[in-house]
């Protein structure tokens, strides 16, 4: 059996309390809510915290609370369960539905939950290995080693980011509040990321995301689409997030964002730019989904390969903005687009 | 006899461990905690191929916690393999590793953790040497040599069989198609890892548990590598968690826990973790083909030459049989008058292939059966039509001497064509069916194919002359009957069959028979759960044993009612004359006056295939005695701008001779279409920088619920001579046809050719893009390796020869009702 | 850090003393020696270890005993109730859903907080509710049969009391 190395388990009350251990413990400390993600890395021995700061014994990160008029306020220690099964985040967010849905599997969703999903580490091939592999080919620079293994040269990481939920909640213009020793601050969720495979969170190791806040959902449509192998349990390799508003068939705002496609959620905003003040056609939506796959630029580190990853980039862009726009373009099933 | 003469066999009944592994009762080997238990790890080889310098193991041997540490100079310098021409593994390596996951050390601890801390604690000093990872770097570089032994450097065997005038078929053919295919390696990820609990005990004996197909092999390898006698060593094999052919060889981690226990004393357990499993592997060989097929314009075979290179990784396992499996049994299926077949297994520095349901087979079918659909297309003529037309013909011959007896192959298939809808789906769907401008990107096809599977091997993994299969069934005062063999549960439901057979015989309820199964010291020898073997040969031994205790009780009811002993039935748990059944006795007292009349009624029961090997040297690999077949239709669709593939239906018509338990034998089929569809389209074992690219449950793909698609199992019953009341295997032969009907499908749907297994998405779009650019729409291997096969052994074709004499095998019973 | 943990399992109150790193799959199977739980990968990608926490099915290889504390465990020893199997035991047993019983518990108990949740399930509910468990066996056939007839018999039942 794989097992988990040792740690010190702190069990705070409160997220100030949780910011404040994290602060104490300093590069020592790691968080862990669901796990999902942190307990296969540990036991792979990507992480090595000696000390863990739990999340679950705090009510105030937990709950879905809001209105389709004045927003949504979910915490982020919400499962993904609850997220994909909430009444009124199914009816006027469907996109986030989706994809907190098509996270993992069913078990990982009922303990995964959306703040941890938002921060998942970025994921590779050469990476998500055990000790004794990543041994054996020399280590990467994300964890014990010091060079790139997808591309040898580089100075930087290129590991994956991998969430489903952060692509759609970008998207949906939703914000973040974040909580740390020194006090707390909302920021859009573009704050939250910058484009490197080691630090591909902009925030600092003692903020905890507290909560996500969704704005009025009013005259938005969005969608989700996700490529993986298997219907289950696969990371995604290529997430396409599109919202919408329209008038008749008038963009008036749209922003796309793909997610497996870097180190971090990557905006589309030339793509996006494209679409608004346009009558919608399929003609329109060629260009657009050409604009949006163009820059993306996908390497060999996940599954498929990643000239597949790029072809089908174009595909999935069309489809999702088809689905937005009531183009209705088949090959799009209830399930992937919301 | 027909259908509604028995009472136990053909009935949908649970099986026997059913209960058990539904509450968690079940033990497998993990399961197991003993007192004072010690638990080890090994630490694994970090390069492909090296020399071992040094290795330094005191750190890990001041470890608090540690309580022992090997390398190779703690075992007997013996080393052992499955078959006795390929000795060529070590339970540590002693001098030279030839594979990442090639154990070197070992140590027990009081716990896993701190065996594991302990293995990276461990120096070992390699001095790296080229690592060959291909079939084409192995033959590129006789300098580097990975064994010393095989049929040339780099070569594991090299075979070749001519029977008949191939060259001379094709030329009077009307079409000679060449095509060349490549079918990927892949694991049988089976859901319990490897686990083994090994117990030295202080009188000198060792008793090992193990999550092992083939305990007897164990025992074997056990006594040889440990220099132990095996009288002295007992091999228990715990219910399997899943095997397919993946815990079938004796392995390192079964014989370093019995080493650690004799050194520390103490009971020792080694549970590999997944990881582990993808280098003890022994999956799917990786198979390059070449197979060039004369067809008249009616869709006859005239004639067939394949040839087939296996990368067989590390080391040698089963590789000489399967070299063997990957030309051997094609004939089978279709009238093919003369066959040549060239086969090479080379040596790589990667975690060694073995048997995997449908060992060696599965990829040639996948050659034969696209290029018969490519055959059918040239000519003009229905695929399914074309089959059935060339279904081999019963109780004859093949070109390759194989005897077959009862075929159903024709009825399978005329049975999936009318299940599935197949002529008016074929006209409907399909891309030279649509003329109508583009509405969908998904497109449907439809695909079929066929195959054949051995009903065991007939020959023994070591030449002797002994049964294959032993059974002792000993009846009790209750009434309850013991049944003891030496076969392993893999949850097959070997258990079950055994108990069903029994319980039929003697006219009581499986519910009364009591099987103790897979125990060396207890059982008798059967050979393994591998070839298909079990159900027949465990099945005939415990027909035999049972009709025995049966003949005895009858003897002495016979007495007791002043009947003839031919005149009485067993039954409804009584024995007694049917025309006067009211004075039937009891069971339990019929065994009570056989006991007072013969003593203790305990009775052997003993099988071993007829002798019917083809009189050439390589003769011994395929014969079987009987064989199983199946017709696949797979409906799916393909979505042509994401090159994704849903799987909608799957029917499978498969000859099983009789259904001994229709259940069972559905959960078999169902369970092989499942496997078949994994290695269709996901599961592949891939390598990159000399390491397994994806050594994990979640990187490896196989298919969930969501993948799976609705499976329609149509059951075919021959009634076969050879079989246990007439049945035939399941467990194998129903994944074959499975992954060309796929193939065949995605071809129907848009008119591409994926001659590589598995099909992938990445795959079907470059196709379609070749298609588009006018080009030939094919994905496939481009090279073949340069290579000199042996001269071949010329034997004259026995092609539609009468079968021979059927039912005449050694240990049979001369008292035969 | 060993901490002293009070776990509620299958009804009984249980106490062990473990290293806080321990999970609980190795702490129901290696403490309590409770082994009906299984083990296939040890990283969540398997669901073979599935066990029920409140009701819901969870991942006991990523699940840690000072998290589930004073929850509701349920394991498969804990399915069948008295002498009484659980309707999916019946079932699964009945019509070959268990092979190798590998995977058997964990699909249980996926099933089981499914026909809690969702007493009549479509077949594209029970495979998506059973998508996170894996079985090489069976080709998941005879489950989704096994799950269905649970499932109307625990209907009858209902109906009857």
């Amino acid at each position: 059996m794989i097992r988990l190395p040792a740690f010190t388990y702190l069990a705070p009350t409160t997220v100030d309390g949780a910011a404040r251990l994290m602060a104490e413990h300093g590069r020592e400390a790691m968080l862990v809510a669901g796990g999902t993600d942190l307990y296969p890395n540990m036991k792979r021995r990507q992480f090595e915290p000696k000390v863990l700061v739990g999340l679950r014994g705090i009510p105030e990160l937990r709950g879905i609370r809001g209105s389709a008029a004045g927003g949504f306020t979910i915490g982020a220690g919400t499962t993904l369960s609850a997220v994909a099964a909430h009444r009124d985040i199914l009816r006027d967010f469907p996109a986030l539905a989706t994809a907190a849905g098509l996270v993992s599997s069913p078990q990982l969703r009922n303990m995964g939950t959306i703040g941890g999903n938002v921060c998942v580490d970025t994921r590779c091939n050469y990476y998500n290995q055990s000790y004794e592999w990543r041994k054996a080919i020399g280590f990467c620079m994300k964890k014990d080693g010091d060079i790139c293994l997808v591309a040898p040269g580089s100075s930087r990481c290129w590991a994956v980011s991998s969430s489903d939920t952060a692509p759609v909640l970008w998207a949906l213009g939703a914000k973040l509040r974040l909580v740390g020793a020194e006090g707390e601050r909302t920021v859009p969720m573009a704050a939250l990321y910058q484009d490197d495979g080691i630090d591909y969170l902009a925030k600092r190791p003692d903020e905890i995301v507290a909560d996500l806040q969704l704005p009025p959902a009013e005259g938005w449509r969005s969608a989700y689409l996700k490529l993986r192998r298997r219907g289950s349990f696969d990371f995604p390799v290529l997430g396409v997030a599109v919202a919408a508003r329209l008038e008749d068939d008038v963009v008036r705002d749209a922003r796309i964002v793909l997610g497996a496609v870097a180190s971090q959620p990557r905006p589309s905003e030339k793509a996006a730019a494209a679409l608004v003040g346009q009558r919608v056609s399929p003609e329109l939506i060629a260009h657009v989904a050409d604009l949006a796959a163009g820059p993306a630029k996908p390497l060999d580190n996940t599954d498929f390969s990643h000239p597949y990853r790029k072809k089908v980039t174009r595909v999935f862009v069309a489809r999702a903005l088809a689905a937005v726009c009531g183009l209705g373009d088949s090959g799009v099933t209830s399930e992937e687009v919301a | 006899m027909t259908k509604n003469e028995f009472a136990v066999i053909g009935r949908p009944l649970p099986k026997v461990d059913a209960w058990a592994k539904v509450v968690g009762e079940t033990k497998y080997a993990d399961d197991l905690f003993l007192p004072r238990m010690a638990y080890a790890k090994l630490l694994r080889s970090a390069h492909a191929h090296a020399r071992i310098r040094s290795i330094d193991t005191s750190r890990a041997r001041a470890l608090p916690g540690v309580v022992a540490v090997v390398t190779a100079d703690d075992l007997p310098r013996v080393k052992f393999g499955i078959l006795p021409v390929s000795q060529d593994e070590e339970a540590l390596c002693a001098d030279k590793v030839r594979m990442v996951g090639d154990p070197v050390a070992a140590v027990a601890a009081v716990d896993e953790e701190t065996a594991e801390q302990a293995c990276r604690l461990i120096e070992v000093d390699y001095e790296p040497l080229p690592a060959l990872m291909s079939i084409f770097d192995s033959l590129a570089h006789p300098e580097v040599m990975i064994h010393e032994y095989g049929d040339g450097p780099n070569v594991h065997k090299n075979v070749a069989l001519q029977f008949g005038d191939v060259e001379a078929a094709l030329e009077g053919a009307d079409l000679v198609r060449e095509d060349v295919f490549f079918f990927e390696g892949n694991n049988h990820l089976p859901m319990e890892q490897h686990a083994a609990v090994a117990h030295w005990a202080r009188d000198g004996k060792l008793t090992l548990w193990s999550s092992t197909q083939t305990p007897h092999y164990v025992h074997r390898v056990l006594a040889k590598v440990l220099d132990t006698p095996a009288a002295h060593i007992r091999v228990i094999a715990t219910p399997v968690g899943g095997g397919f052919g993946g815990k079938t060889d004796p392995f390192a981690h079964e014989i370093v826990a019995c080493q650690l226990s004799k050194l520390t004393g103490r009971p020792v357990k080694i549970a590999l973790t997944r990881e582990e499993v993808f280098y003890t592997h022994r999956g799917r060989h990786p198979v390059l083909m070449w197979i060039r097929t004369g067809f008249t314009r009616e869709g006859d075979i005239t004639g067939c030459h394949l040839r087939t290179w296996l990368d067989g990784g590390a080391y040698g396992s089963y590789g000489v049989a399967s070299t063997f499996y990957t030309g051997v049994i094609n004939p089978v299926t279709y009238k093919i008058p003369v066959y040549k077949f060239e086969g090479a297994r080379i040596f790589t520095n990667k975690p060694p292939c073995g048997p995997k349901r449908g060992h060696g087979t599965v990829q040639p079918r996948f050659a034969l059966e696209c290029q018969l659909d490519k055959a059918a297309e040239q000519l003009g003529l229905d695929p399914a039509d074309m089959r059935r037309r060339i279904v081999a013909e019963p109780f004859t011959k093949t070109a390759n001497h194989l005897t077959v007896t009862t075929i159903g192959l024709g009825e399978c298939i005329d049975k999936v064509v009318e299940a599935s809808g197949w002529r008016d789906k074929r006209a409907r769907f399909g891309v030279s069916a649509r003329q109508a401008p583009r509405r969908s990107p998904k497109k449907r096809g439809l695909g079929i194919a066929c195959s054949a599977y051995l009903t065991g091997a007939g020959t023994a993994i070591y030449w002797n002359d002994m049964p294959h299969s032993g059974v002792i069934v000993r009846a009790d005062r209750s009434g309850g009957v013991a049944v003891l063999c030496g076969a392993t549960d893999i949850g097959q439901g070997s258990d079950s069959i055994l108990a069903y057979l029994t319980a039929e015989v003697l006219g009581i309820e499986p519910k009364d028979v009591h099987v103790h199964p897979a125990d060396t010291s207890l059982t008798p020898v059967d050979l393994g759960s591998y070839s298909s073997r079990v159900t027949l040969m465990c099945g005939m031994a415990a027909i035999q044993a049972a009709e025995r205790l049966r003949d005895a009780i009858f003897k002495a009811v016979a007495r007791k009612l002043e009947v003839s002993p031919a005149a009485l039935v067993a039954r409804e748990r009584k024995v007694g004359v049917p025309d006067d059944w009211d004075k039937a006795v009891p069971f339990a007292r019929a065994v009570e006056l056989g006991e007072a009349l013969h003593g203790v009624l305990a009775f052997p029961g003993s099988y071993a295939p007829p002798k019917r090997a083809g009189k050439y040297k390589g003769g011994g690999v395929g014969p079987s005695p009987c064989y199983s077949y199946s017709a696949c239709v797979v409906e799916l669709t393909v979505d042509e701008d994401t090159g994704t593939v849903e799987l909608e239906n799957v029917w499978i018509g498969h000859d099983i001779g009789r259904a001994l338990n229709p259940l069972l034998v559905e959960g078999q089929v169902e369970g092989s279409v499942y496997m078949g569809i994994g290695e269709a389209l996901m599961e592949e074992q891939v390598f990159r920088k000399n390491l397994h690219k994806h050594p994990s449950m979640l990187d490896y793909k196989s298919p969930t619920t969501l993948e799976t698609p609705d499976i329609h199992t149509i059951l075919v019953e021959t009634d076969d001579p050879e079989g246990p009341f007439g049945a035939k295997e399941a467990g194998q032969g129903p994944l074959l046809p499975v992954i060309p009907a796929i193939a065949n499908a995605i071809h129907h749907a848009l008119g591409i050719r994926i001659d590589e297994v598995p099909i992938t998405p990445d795959k079907i779009l470059k196709a379609l893009d070749l298609k588009r650019a006018g080009k030939p729409a094919r994905v496939g291997p481009e090279r073949l390796p340069l290579f000199t096969f042996k001269e071949p052994l010329v034997v004259e074709s026995a092609f539609g020869q009468p079968a021979e004499a059927v039912v005449s095998r050694p240990f049979a019973s001369d008292d035969k009702r | 850090m060993k901490v002293r943990v009070a776990l509620n399992v299958n009804g009984e109150f249980r106490e062990a003393l473990v290293p806080v790193h321990k999970t609980l799959l190795e702490v129901l199977r290696e403490d309590l020696e409770l082994t009906g739980t299984k083990h296939g990968c040890e990283l969540g990608e398997c669901g073979t270890c599935t066990v029920l926490v409140d009701g819901e099915p969870v991942l006991s290889c990523l699940a840690l005993p000072i998290e589930t504390a004073g929850r509701r465990i349920t394991t498969v020893e804990g399915m069948a109730e008295g002498g009484q199997l659980h309707p999916l035991q019946q079932a699964f047993a009945e019509l070959g859903a268990a092979q190798c019983g590998y995977c058997t518990p964990g699909i249980l108990l996926t099933a089981t907080a499914l026909l809690a949740r969702r007493p009549s399930p479509t077949r594209k509910d029970v495979k998506e509710a059973l998508a996170g468990n894996l079985c090489r066996c069976t080709g998941y056939t005879k489950i989704l049969d096994a799950v269905e007839l649970a499932a109307l018999r625990m209907g009858r039942q209902e109906a009857r009391t």
